[in-house]
């Protein structure tokens, strides 16, 4: 029944074929100030709606912090953007030219959006070294790797991030012999090697001590500017010491918006948070 | 790219290529300059029978590659074996000519049996050995680009995927057995006359046969040397630990699957179609997924994601099952799957995990670094 279907779709009057249509421009365009717009966008998984009516924009460079109890349809949304989940309505465009629901997942990663997963994941039997020099911005084709060698510039790069994320002792360690923290700070420095445009944080700071906590948001905020960065995170005082503008989730859409204070003083927000 | 960058940090792979070196020599010498009568004479069945190991080597390398580096657990390689042995085979068919018993000049025997007028439109060009080496890459090349197109594409990965493998070679098994499909039916290919103008049963082509699979198992293993080594190999690595990462990291990792398992099913037709000569017959039992699963276990057993460890499995367990079925034919499955059930337990790392553990505890001498080591 699917193949009947998929075959009716091909053969609709009103649209071309997928490969007669012009190639996507990767280029990104942000000249009214927005790099995310998110309209509209709803996705149901076995009829729980999940994202419902979505409406969110991130200026290009700004740091902004989402935070939401569980189920709120936070990993959803990331899942949206980065082209894992299709919605079943909505838009999704990346600056102004940029349709993310047109690309696969690896495009939208060389469109400039970087992921750090809500579980630290990283390449456990390579060395910290690799790790960085796979996730190095480039091409990234079958060929291409094949033939790939570094340049000296390629290697001052990864160790300019090796020294954002104090991890230059580590070089020639597995990933897999990481503690914790400093696997999260790994996968951030693969999203730096990506040079994204935006970055997306899901839960930077899970299982870190105080002081990795304060290091990891002394990062952000310097990359804050001239990359525009999304936190999801459940820690407060992690978020009030980061945040500027903190946008509040509750199911699958935004309940409240602004800073921290005006957020924490919001009657829906205290509602939600703290039960009627 | 050079051999010896290929080759460092590979010090199972020195020593094998070395040995391989050091055999491909000293056979042809044992069997064909030492006298008959001499107890050192290497009898030329014997010379056969390493040169069929060494394509079994071949195609355990390939496997290796798909399911050490790539984390792909094919269990139907065993079919593009057989697609390349029976590429070989139709030329070998064609070289008999009226030698046959129907004595007839075009068709291979089981057509004329079978009443066929004349050879059916994917039997020509098997007369020419050039269209017949082409085939044996492209073959099993394009059919493990189309399948894994399909499988990938839709993302089937783990054991569905193992499964599908599993059904590949089952079907293609079935669809020659039957004597319609033009491949001899149950009987395949088999009464070989001469290849390349050289008498198939005489002792310097036997020779000449294990040397070009000695030569092909030493260019294989460079390939996927090559392959490993380069930034390709590690983003192959890359996907079996964590696809959706390196999805998110911009690779697409359809290609690289694809690449990687095209590049592996061409190795192993390359493998069977050195082993159809000298075993001298290729029927549908090639296709059987019992043989893919065996290949799998010489790997495991020899130690996967080494590469060097799959040609010790494949040679090691192949010489026991040589050994077995002649002192004790049914006790053969039995060894075999106790010796898989050990490995698994208590040599994850197989053979070649081993000797690695071994060379670490005699290189690190103080006993302080050794318990760092284990540690």
């Amino acid at each position: 029944m699917k193949s009947l279907d998929n075959l009716r779709e091909s053969m609709r009057r009103d649209q071309v074929w997928d490969f007669m249509m012009p190639p996507v421009n990767l280029q990104l365009d942000v000249k009214h100030g927005n790099i995310l717009y998110l309209e509209d966008v709803s996705v149901s998984f076995d009829g729980f709606k999940a994202i419902n009516d979505l409406n969110l924009y991130i200026e290009a460079g700004e740091l902004r912090c989402i935070i939401g109890p569980n189920g709120a349809g936070k990993t959803t949304m990331m899942d949206i953007i980065t082209g894992k989940t299709r919605p079943d309505s909505g838009t999704a465009w990346f600056g102004q030219r940029i349709d993310l629901l047109r690309l696969s997942e690896p495009e939208i990663a060389q469109a400039g959006i970087g992921r750090k997963f809500q579980k630290p994941t990283v390449f456990e039997h390579h060395k910290v070294f690799e790790n960085l020099e796979l996730a190095m911005a480039g091409d990234k084709g079958v060929w291409a790797s094949f033939t790939a060698s570094l340049s000296g510039e390629q290697r001052d790069r990864i160790d300019e991030v090796l020294g954002i994320t104090g991890l230059s002792e580590h070089v020639r360690d597995p990933a897999g012999k990481l503690s914790h923290g400093q696997k999260q700070w790994l996968e951030i420095g693969m999203l730096l090697m990506q040079q994204p445009h935006l970055l997306l944080v899901d839960e930077p700071v899970a299982g870190m001590t105080h002081q990795e906590m304060d290091r990891t948001a002394e990062l952000l905020t310097s990359l804050a500017g001239k990359h525009s960065v999304v936190v999801v995170e459940h820690d407060m005082d992690f978020v009030r010491s980061i945040a500027k503008t903190v946008t509040v989730l509750h199911q699958g859409s935004v309940l409240a918006e602004g800073t921290m204070d005006e957020v924490q003083n919001d009657p829906k927000v205290i509602e939600v948070y703290l039960g009627e | 790219m050079n051999l010896t960058k290929l080759l460092t940090n590979d010090r199972g792979g020195q020593i094998f290529l070395a040995i391989l070196a050091l055999v491909a020599v000293l056979v042809p010498i044992l069997n064909l300059v030492v006298p008959a009568g001499s107890a050192l004479h290497m009898p030329t069945y014997t010379v056969t029978l390493l040169g069929k190991y060494l394509t079994y080597a071949l195609l355990a390398v390939a496997v290796d590659l798909v399911w050490g580096y790539l984390g792909i657990l094919s269990l139907g390689h065993g079919a593009f074996f057989a697609l390349g042995g029976y590429a070989m085979g139709m030329y070998l068919m064609r070289q008999i000519g009226d030698r046959g018993v129907y004595g007839n000049p075009e068709l291979p025997d089981f057509m004329v049996f079978l009443n066929w007028k004349e050879l059916p439109w994917f039997w020509h060009g098997f007369d020419q050995f050039w269209f017949t080496a082409l085939m044996i890459l492209l073959v099993p090349g394009v059919l493990a680009f189309v399948f894994g197109w399909l499988a990938f594409r839709s993302r089937v990965t783990g054991v569905y995927l193992s499964i599908i493998t599993q059904a590949l070679t089952y079907a293609l098994m079935l669809a020659f057995f039957r004597n319609e499909m033009g491949f001899g039916g149950n009987n395949g290919l088999t009464d070989f006359k001469d290849i390349l103008g050289f008498d198939i049963q005489s002792d310097a082509t036997r020779i000449g046969l294990f040397l070009a699979s000695a030569i092909a198992l030493a260019l294989g293993y460079l390939v996927c040397r090559a392959i490993v080594t380069s930034r390709l190999g590690r983003v192959a690595v890359a996907v079996r630990d964590a696809e959706d990462r390196t999805r998110f990291i911009g690779y697409r990792v359809e290609h690289v699957k694809l690449a990687v398992f095209t590049v592996s099913a061409m190795l192993a037709g390359v493998a069977g179609a050195l082993y159809v000569p000298q075993v001298g017959i290729i029927n549908p039992g090639e296709f059987n997924p019992l043989n893919s699963i065996e290949i799998v276990i010489w790997v495991a057993i020899g130690g996967r994601n080494t590469l060097y460890g799959a040609v010790i499995g494949a040679i090691l367990v192949n010489y026991g099952k040589t050994y077995f079925t002649g002192v004790f034919p049914e006790a053969w499955l039995f060894a075999l799957g106790g010796l898989f059930v050990l490995v698994t337990l208590f040599l994850p790392q197989g053979i070649a995990g081993l000797l690695r553990k071994r060379r670490k505890a005699t290189q690190t001498a103080p006993p302080a670094a050794a318990q760092e080591g284990a540690a």
